[in-house]
């Protein structure tokens, strides 16, 4: 039925891994990681975020620290949003481009001060990430990969914000979206930001890795706060139509393509920028679109998508939505049949799903802009 | 991990429970707990065919898809409809509630084939081993 063994001996671990094993956490791979990926249950766990708070285990994800301007240093080059223009204590999402205009990672920069930087990328992409910026980056510039020392906690959910600020002070309610401010956090000051992956209202905390496993039991004290794994994670983000690195996003797809070119300024030059320029129409050829299906069968990836009998595209991504009771998912479709409304039907063996596209988010109740 | 005596068991997570020439099958808890909230069953109609250790039906669980496979041969003579509208049956209750269809056994010997629930239970300490 399913192959649910495997060798945990050559999977990292967070500081965390004997506090999800005495929640009774399903432990998988990810990323090279071994991650908890439900400790009740998935709809539980991802309900529970839609209406009070959850707390994730997100200490795999790397972090860079870049000292450095943003012109001078090559950043401005290296990522593709504007970064001059940026005010301190703000966060931008952006992408790292290669010289074809493919995607080697979706990043959230943080501009601490004027010369100094944090890059938040995918764990799976930390070596590829860290090779590319130093390849890069202006000699005089210092790039710390700071990974292996910060750790990483996501408080996500409307009353997150409630939570947070009987912890680290009434400061934490006036942090806008998007920004961040130093707060005191068991005896260290730590970056916590106003972002995260759910749709809801929520904050992301750095911290060293000797303090994640004692903060991670002091926002568990709190009866509104459960823990949630990375199935949960999954349902939530792809409710909101956002991207997962490596299944809807990759070297081989632009963000144009990704109907994410917002994130992508052509007012100033980075890397890929010629590409994208000259692979336009082809780009437009091709969008990830959202589709919904008329059962609670989900689409998954790899299925193909058929328009009036003619096969229109791929999907990347798809699950069961808790929050609408349905099959969703994203994918590639030929733009001629990406329109809101075009009935289209995903198949892989015998399974056949009739969908219908819809434009994002799926789920348009999220906090992630003020409270509920 | 609840391993009931009675019911016999395959190692992809099947059991089945023999009543006379009839059997009942379904998945185990162990297999319900693997797969998480099960939101989606598919099973076929009744008159139609299955053979032992092939596909016969589909779950989804939020995680993903999964093949069921019949431990015995059988021909369907009734299908647990309930779990079109309680999926979450299969999770709650895998060896009552959560049962998949009854089949007309075909072949008394495949039994031979199958593990009893002892061995079902030493198997499964060796997985999470």
């Amino acid at each position: 039925m399913l192959n649910l063994r495997f060798k945990d001996i050559e999977l990292k671990t967070t500081p965390l891994i004997n506090a999800h094993r005495a929640l009774g956490a399903q432990l998988a791979p990810f990323s090279g990681w071994l991650m908890p990926i439900q400790y009740k249950g998935i709809i539980a766990e991802h309900n529970w975020t839609r209406s009070s708070c959850s707390l994730f285990d997100i200490c795999h994800m790397g972090e860079f620290i870049i000292y450095g301007q943003a012109d001078k240093s090559n950043l401005e080059k290296i990522i593709t949003v504007n970064l001059t223009r940026m005010l301190s204590n703000s966060c931008r999402y952006g992408f790292m481009l290669n010289e074809n205009g493919g995607i080697i990672d979706d990043i959230l920069i943080y501009k601490i001060k004027e010369e100094q930087w944090m890059l938040v990328v995918n764990a799976a992409n930390i070596d590829a990430d860290e090779a590319h910026l130093r390849a890069r980056l202006s000699g005089d510039c210092k790039l710390e990969n700071a990974s292996g020392r910060l750790g990483k906690l996501d408080l996500q959910g409307p009353l997150s914000g409630d939570i947070l600020k009987e912890i680290v002070g009434e400061d934490i309610s006036r942090l806008g979206y998007y920004r961040f401010g130093y707060f005191s956090l068991l005896g260290e000051k730590n970056i916590i930001s106003r972002t995260g992956y759910t749709g809801e209202l929520g904050y992301e905390l750095y911290l060293s890795n000797e303090n994640v496993e004692e903060l991670w039991g002091v926002l568990l004290k709190d009866a509104r706060v459960r823990p949630a794994g990375l199935g949960a994670r999954d349902t939530l983000r792809l409710e909101m139509g956002l991207p997962l690195y490596g299944q809807d996003i990759n070297r081989d797809t632009t963000p144009e393509q990704a109907g994410l070119k917002r994130f992508v300024d052509f007012n100033k030059d980075f890397i890929g920028k010629d590409a994208l320029i000259k692979k336009r129409k082809e780009d437009a050829k091709r969008k990830l679109s959202y589709f919904i299906a008329d059962s609670c069968r989900a689409p998954r990836q790899g299925y193909k998508i058929y328009s009036a009998g003619k096969e229109v595209g791929v999907v990347t991504s798809g699950s069961f939505s808790p929050s609408l009771s349905r099959g969703i998912g994203m994918g590639y479709i030929e733009s001629a049949y990406n329109n809101s409304g075009t009935q289209i039907t995903i198949k892989q063996g015998s399974v056949e799903i009739e969908a219908t596209i819809v434009d994002k988010p799926f789920y348009k109740q999220g906090s992630v802009r003020g409270e509920k | 991990m609840n391993i009931p005596d009675n019911l016999l068991y395959t190692k992809e997570h099947e059991w089945v429970k023999v009543e006379g020439n009839l059997a009942r099958l379904g998945i185990t808890d162990y297999a319900q707990s693997s797969l998480g909230d099960i939101v989606f069953v598919e099973c076929p109609d009744i008159g139609e065919p299955c053979r032992q250790f092939k596909q016969f039906a589909t779950v989804e669980s939020v995680k993903a898809a999964s093949d069921i496979c019949a431990p015995l041969s059988g021909k369907i003579i009734k299908v647990n409809q309930e779990l079109n509208h309680k999926p979450e049956f299969i999770n709650q209750s895998p060896y009552e509630k959560g049962w998949f269809v009854v089949i007309e056994i075909e072949d008394e010997k495949e039994k031979n084939n199958l593990l009893t629930a002892s061995a079902y239970s030493e198997y499964i300490k060796k997985l999470s081993e």
